[in-house]
């Protein structure tokens, strides 16, 4: 795929490697994903689907294999330049919203740019404000974390994933734990963004429903890919 | 948010404010740790001042006086000595030699503040029936008063010493039913007496020294001891009191004179005062340390409660130096508020405590010395022991895996 933004090679994962309880989670992962893609991943409980979006987000690496993202050989990357890349090409959103309940709203959209230019500006509260309309949500910008709902939670995470432009969008069962109407909400919020704005989407979900509604859908079972 | 506030601080504040009843809890800790600190430190001050204006000014802070008179046994060859054992001989009171040369040399010498040349011997004070022995200190008032404040230690008449004056200790006028005004009659144990008027009574605070203590005028001293011309003791004062045992040395070895400090005559006064500094700086750096870990420690709970926040920030492209310095900001943070707060709470207490606490005559039990550098220090101290504290957590919280902090 020329344009693609993100290419697995026979990617494997084991934990505790040398110990008696050492286990291979993820074994020979093949998998591209080209840009404005938008994927679901599917699979069972305890298939190695949270391992695989954490070694795509670039929290976690793989024990051998290769991840190219955006062309680039990952595990040639040092601490400093992986957070750099994660913070300008990927954007998460978690199954608990895990909002920072210090912040407010607008504050948590603007806290990867903050992280990223260190300082607060006009600019980057304009970006927060404009992710916040995106998202429905203007009149709550002030609001903490703590006093939204889940749905209008989620709302400003996938507004937070946005706010660094990124190239690709993980997020781990997002409507995981909303009701079917704030679950219709967010995934059609992340499908537009996905058509006005050509950011990919990796999407883990549990929801035929929502995985049907997707470009692709691929299934993990057993740490492998088992079907495309 | 502030534009001018980087993202670190605004995170460490914000967690701060957020974890309000415990960083409340910390503050107090550390604020009561920094105000025992200013509070110990600033009365310990006021009272070593207190003891060191109460004995500097009853008594000169370096006397020059006659060198040891020592006996030199006869040899009439090199090396062989002809008395085996060679008695100490009685020391006489004698004046110091070339006394005003050594005057003059003393005022030249940039360190020394004040020279005032005295006699001192024996005699004994007659009133009536009875007698006391005293020791007569003739002084030149001028200069004397300049090294030993004796007119701060009046309490009845005047500093006035002219050559038919006397100045005696209470003690001794309580034992010679004498007062201001009356006559007393003083005799030297070479039989010469002098009858002389009370013009002062002193009280140095020591019942011995208020026993004996007379001071007369420096010629009547020469006169009375059989001195004329001669002084025994030439008396000083120095900028830098506790160089006094340096510049004695110094002046023994440039000069005949033996060079007596106040701190050599005065060693156990002054290991007492070394041993409350020494005490002091035990307090201070104990306290230090339990503000210390109690802040670790805060910081540490704050570290295992924050941690999928933490690996939000990290998912979200904050670096570990980032996560590193939000953590330590937080401890720097802590002990400079604490500081404030505590210095606060020592000043307030010191000022309380000197106005409630008395000496059994009824002055002060010590000066309020309220020192703008002590609160300067201690706040710079609070907030480096708050960042060192921090160093530990905050270390912890940059090692955070991601996957792990936001999985909890």
């Amino acid at each position: 795929m020329a344009d693609e933004i993100l290419r697995l090679e026979r990617v494997c994962k084991t934990y505790n490697v040398g110990l008696p309880t050492e286990v291979e989670v993820l074994h020979d992962i093949d998998l591209e994903l080209g840009h404005g893609e938008f994927l679901a991943l599917m699979g069972p409980s305890g298939s190695g689907k949270s391992t695989l979006l954490n070694i795509v987000g670039l929290l976690d690496r793989p024990t051998s294999g290769r991840l190219l993202i955006k062309g680039r050989d990952t595990g040639l990357l040092g601490d400093n330049e992986l957070t750099h890349l994660r913070g300008h090409t990927i954007g998460f959103v978690f199954q608990h919203h895990l909002l920072i309940s210090a912040f407010t709203a607008r504050e948590n959209i603007m806290m990867p740019m903050l992280a990223d230019r260190g300082f607060p500006s006009a600019e980057i509260a304009a970006r927060a404000d404009q992710l916040l309309a995106e998202v429905g949500l203007e009149r709550f910008g002030s609001n903490l974390a703590n006093n939204m709902s889940g749905g209008q939670q989620q709302r400003v995470a996938v507004a937070r994933a946005l706010a660094m432009n990124p190239d690709l969008v993980l997020a781990d069962e997002p409507t995981g734990n909303l009701d079917s109407k704030s679950a219709d909400a967010v995934f059609e919020l992340m499908r537009r963004v996905n058509r006005q704005s050509g950011t990919s989407f990796l999407l883990v979900t549990h929801n035929l429903d929502l995985a049907r509604r997707c470009d692709r859908i691929i299934e993990v079972v057993d740490g492998r890919i088992a079907q495309h | 948010m502030n534009r001018w506030l980087p993202f670190e601080w605004i995170a460490a504040v914000r967690f701060l404010r957020e974890g309000r009843l415990q960083t409340i809890f910390i503050i107090g800790g550390i604020s009561i740790g920094v105000g025992v600190i200013v509070f110990m430190s600033a009365m310990l001050a006021g009272m070593e001042a207190n003891f060191i204006r109460r004995v500097l000014t009853s008594q000169p802070q370096i006397q020059l006086l006659t060198p040891d008179q020592v006996a030199r046994p006869l040899r009439d060859a090199a090396g062989e000595i002809e008395d085996a054992v060679v008695q100490r001989p009685s020391q006489r009171v004698i004046s110091i030699d070339q006394w005003p040369k050594i005057r003059t040399q003393m005022l030249a010498m940039p360190e020394v503040t004040a020279v005032s040349p005295t006699i001192t011997g024996s005699a004994l004070a007659i009133r009536g029936d009875a007698s006391r022995a005293v020791t007569l200190t003739g002084i030149e008032p001028d200069t004397y008063f300049g090294i030993v404040k004796v007119p701060d230690y009046i309490v009845a008449g005047s500093a006035r010493l002219t050559s038919e004056d006397i100045i005696i200790g209470t003690e001794l006028a309580k034992n010679l039913g004498a007062t201001v005004g009356d006559k007393l009659n003083l005799q030297a144990a070479s039989s010469a007496n002098r009858v002389l008027t009370i013009s002062g009574l002193v009280d140095f605070g020591n019942k011995g020294a208020n026993q004996r203590t007379a001071f007369i005028a420096l010629r009547t001293g020469q006169s009375l001891l059989g001195m004329i011309g001669g002084v025994t003791t030439i008396d000083l004062t120095i900028k830098d009191i506790y160089a006094a045992e340096t510049i004695a040395r110094q002046i023994q070895a440039a000069t005949a004179v033996e060079a007596d400090s106040w701190i050599a005559t005065n060693a156990q006064f002054f290991t007492a005062v070394q041993a409350q500094i020494y005490t002091n700086t035990l307090i201070r750096l104990f306290v230090g340390l339990s503000v210390a870990f109690g802040i670790a420690a805060v910081l540490i709970v704050s570290v295992i409660q924050r941690s999928k926040e933490i690996g939000i920030l990290r998912a979200m492209g904050t670096s570990r130096g980032q996560i590193l310095r939000v953590f330590l900001l937080q401890g720097g943070l802590l002990g400079f508020v604490g500081s404030l707060f505590g210095a606060t709470m020592g000043a307030l207490a010191l000022i309380y405590w000197h106005a409630v606490a008395r000496q059994a005559d009824g002055s002060e039990f010590f000066p309020l010395i309220l020192e703008r550098n002590l609160f300067i220090y201690t706040a710079v101290l609070a907030t480096v022991t708050g960042l060192l504290a921090a160093t530990a957590p905050a270390v912890r919280a940059a090692k955070l895996d991601p996957v792990v902090a936001i999985r909890g």
